[in-house]
């Protein structure tokens, strides 16, 4: 759907999504959320050993909107040593490894020479490369909980700011697409034939889209005015199944109600929720239970997954920033290309832009292995 | 610099030559050498046989470690938050998943897929435990145990902590060597329970290390999770310690232990 702030902005108001029939090389998938752009980045030659997908997406998003400057003047104020780099991935440079099993000769073994696991597949790789980039020296980490990464980023850099283990953290998550992921949700007949079309009555599964999305976080009475702030944030487990979600939502339920508890709010204050709404028949079916449950009937809600896919670990860093651009332009995206909402669903899923003033929006994100995040993003005066 | 405190209580582990807390003492303590022996990984009774046949290794290895570590501290299972560390995952999994991927018509199995998310672990310990507690799995290559350990302090909740890690794969292998399976698991609280048996005071600290003796390092060498060894053996012990664990790209987390 574009590079930047503003591309993402134009995207969601003209309703015209990044989603493309895929390659040969994206097999079994018919459709994928690819971004072009990720091909051609070179990273900073004295970082070359950090060279594969996933990085280069984090290089491609750390030139958007001033976000390398933005991390620059955080430096100059707190020091280096107090920002943190705390992201989220699922797969990290795995289409390197998977290429390089690939560039094997016939009946050979061992892995070519020139890969650099360390620096490519393994999850560490991604953090470590934009400390290093943006010539940061606090502490990093990097949280892999499935399609909860990127929204986990934000909930545990909150935890280190108020451990007082640093003062700003550069948040987010990345993830690109693999052959893994895509063979993967094809094994489980989870993939779309078209488009993904979250919440529509014949909606038939995901598309698997790429994305970085970063943020850097500070504390509120640093922020400049104006700011969306994260007002909340709740997470939960499901203990339930290793990838099917609870079928009544009780794990969504908690991780909603805990993101509202921790942001001191009541269901009624939130004006819209962007939903995790995969596309597939179980996760929609589950979150509208839970969103009436918490919510009940009359809180507008839709996924933007339409316009850029399921982008698993990179997701909740995605919709959060795309929750708080919603916040200042006022606006609620209906979801793409669905003519008929799934008629068992009680929530007010919205299937065409609306214009309305916003002031809070709760972004929810689930995963494998059960596991859920919301967060509250809110204008500054409505968290006051 | 910057730090914070917690308490440890409820320890477990499991390697070669160290079958659990209580039969390990004696190594620990260093009244008896360490002696490889082969790590015996019993299945998790916490699961119901159809989830159970499902686990792999290296699900198992952590989930051993959490569940001696839960009993140790004599707090409930699902009350406490966890945060799962580990470098490889399920690299088994993963290096499986690979191979069929370079196979032509070779196909990914549901099962595969879904036990090859890094926080594999923590969903069937969430599935096991029946928990609905807050999770959160990390991977920070060789530092997975320190900046695991420092965030599950830095949570302020009780929180159950496990570093666990098992060896790859070839051709995985030969680029990230993990010499033997190696989990340590214990619950960290921020006020004192009737379990604990220390309080430390961690701070993340830039600047290289000096590289330390340790009567440990081949085992810290071979599994980046048995990093813990050294603080096991001085909660073992007892003893006041101060330990220096250094961080990659430039940095260390120093850990004070006060019993």
């Amino acid at each position: 759907m574009g590079t930047g702030l503003a591309a993402t902005r134009q995207s969601l108001q003209d309703r015209t999504g990044g989603l493309r029939p895929a390659d040969a090389e994206d097999h079994p998938a018919h459709w994928v959320g690819r971004v072009p752009e990720a091909t051609s980045v070179n990273l900073p030659p004295e970082l070359a050993r950090y060279d594969c997908r996933n990085n280069r997406l984090a290089e491609l998003a750390l030139r958007q909107d001033g976000f390398a400057d933005g991390v620059a003047a955080a430096k100059t104020r707190y020091g280096a040593e107090r920002i943190a780099v705390i992201l989220g991935t699922s797969t990290s440079g795995i289409a390197e490894t998977e290429a390089a099993y690939r560039r094997r000769a016939e009946g050979q073994t061992t892995l070519p020479v020139d890969f650099d696991f360390a620096a490519t597949h393994d999850l560490f790789s991604l953090s470590r490369y934009l400390r290093a980039r943006l010539g940061l020296s606090g502490p990093a980490l990097t949280i892999s909980t499935a399609c909860t990464s990127g929204a986990r980023s934000f909930m545990e850099a909150e935890v280190l700011i108020r451990a007082g283990l640093c003062d700003a953290a550069v948040v987010g998550g990345v993830d690109t697409l693999c052959r893994m992921t895509l063979q993967g949700f094809g094994s489980l007949a989870l993939l779309s034939q078209g488009p993904t079309r979250p919440c529509a009555a014949d909606r038939d599964g995901i598309t698997v889209g790429e994305a970085a999305g970063l943020a850097l976080l500070v504390r509120a009475e640093d922020a400049a005015p104006g700011t969306v702030l994260v007002l909340g944030a709740g997470a939960s487990s499901d203990g339930h199944h290793m990838s099917s979600p609870h079928p009544e939502g009780l794990g969504a339920v908690t991780a909603m109600r805990a993101a509202l508890d921790s942001a001191g709010l009541r269901p009624e204050e939130i004006g819209y929720i962007n939903l995790h709404g995969t596309g597939t028949r179980a996760n929609d079916a589950m979150e509208d239970r839970a969103v009436t449950h918490v919510f009940g009937a009359g809180t507008p809600c839709s996924s933007t997954k339409g316009w850029t896919g399921h982008t698993l670990g990179a997701s909740g860093a995605l919709e959060a920033i795309i929750a708080a651009l919603c916040i200042q332009d006022g606006l609620v995206p209906g979801c793409l290309g669905v003519e008929q909402v799934d008629p068992d669903f009680r929530s007010d899923v919205v299937t065409e832009n609306r214009r309305m003033p916003l002031q809070r929006v709760l972004s929810n994100s689930f995963g494998f292995g059960g596991s859920n995040c919301s967060l509250v993003l809110g204008r500054q005066e409505a968290g006051a | 610099m910057s730090g914070v405190t917690c308490h440890i209580g409820g320890l477990a582990l499991l390697g070669p030559g160290l079958p659990g807390w209580a039969a390990s003492q004696a190594v620990l303590l260093g009244e008896q050498p360490w002696q490889d022996a082969p790590i015996v990984v019993p299945p998790p009774a916490m699961l119901a046989p159809t989830e159970r046949r499902r686990t792999s290794l290296v699900v198992r290895l952590a989930l051993a470690a959490s569940t001696e570590a839960a009993e140790a501290s004599g707090l409930a299972p699902d009350t406490l938050e966890t945060v799962f560390a580990s470098s490889n995952g399920d690299g088994a999994v993963v290096g499986a998943i690979l191979e069929t991927l370079a196979t032509p018509g070779g196909e990914v199995s549901p099962t595969q897929f879904h036990n090859s998310v890094h926080n594999a672990a923590a969903g069937y310990w969430g599935i096991g435990a029946h928990s609905t507690q807050p999770s959160i799995s990390i991977g920070c290559h060789l530092d997975s145990f320190p900046l695991g350990l420092l965030h599950a302090a830095a949570r302020q909740v009780p929180v159950l902590f496990c570093a666990y890690d098992a060896p790859l794969p070839n051709p995985l292998a030969e680029l990230q060597p993990t010499e033997f399976p190696f989990a340590m698991a214990c619950v960290v609280t921020p006020e004192p329970t009737a379990a604990t048996r220390a309080r430390l005071t961690l701070r993340y600290c830039v600047g290289e290390a000096a590289p330390a003796a340790s009567p440990w390092q081949v085992l810290e060498r071979g599994n980046p999770a048995a990093r813990a060894l050294p603080l096991l053996a001085a909660l073992a012990a007892g003893r006041p310690a101060q330990l220096t664990l250094p961080l990659l790209d430039g940095a260390r987390l120093e850990i004070e232990v006060t019993p």
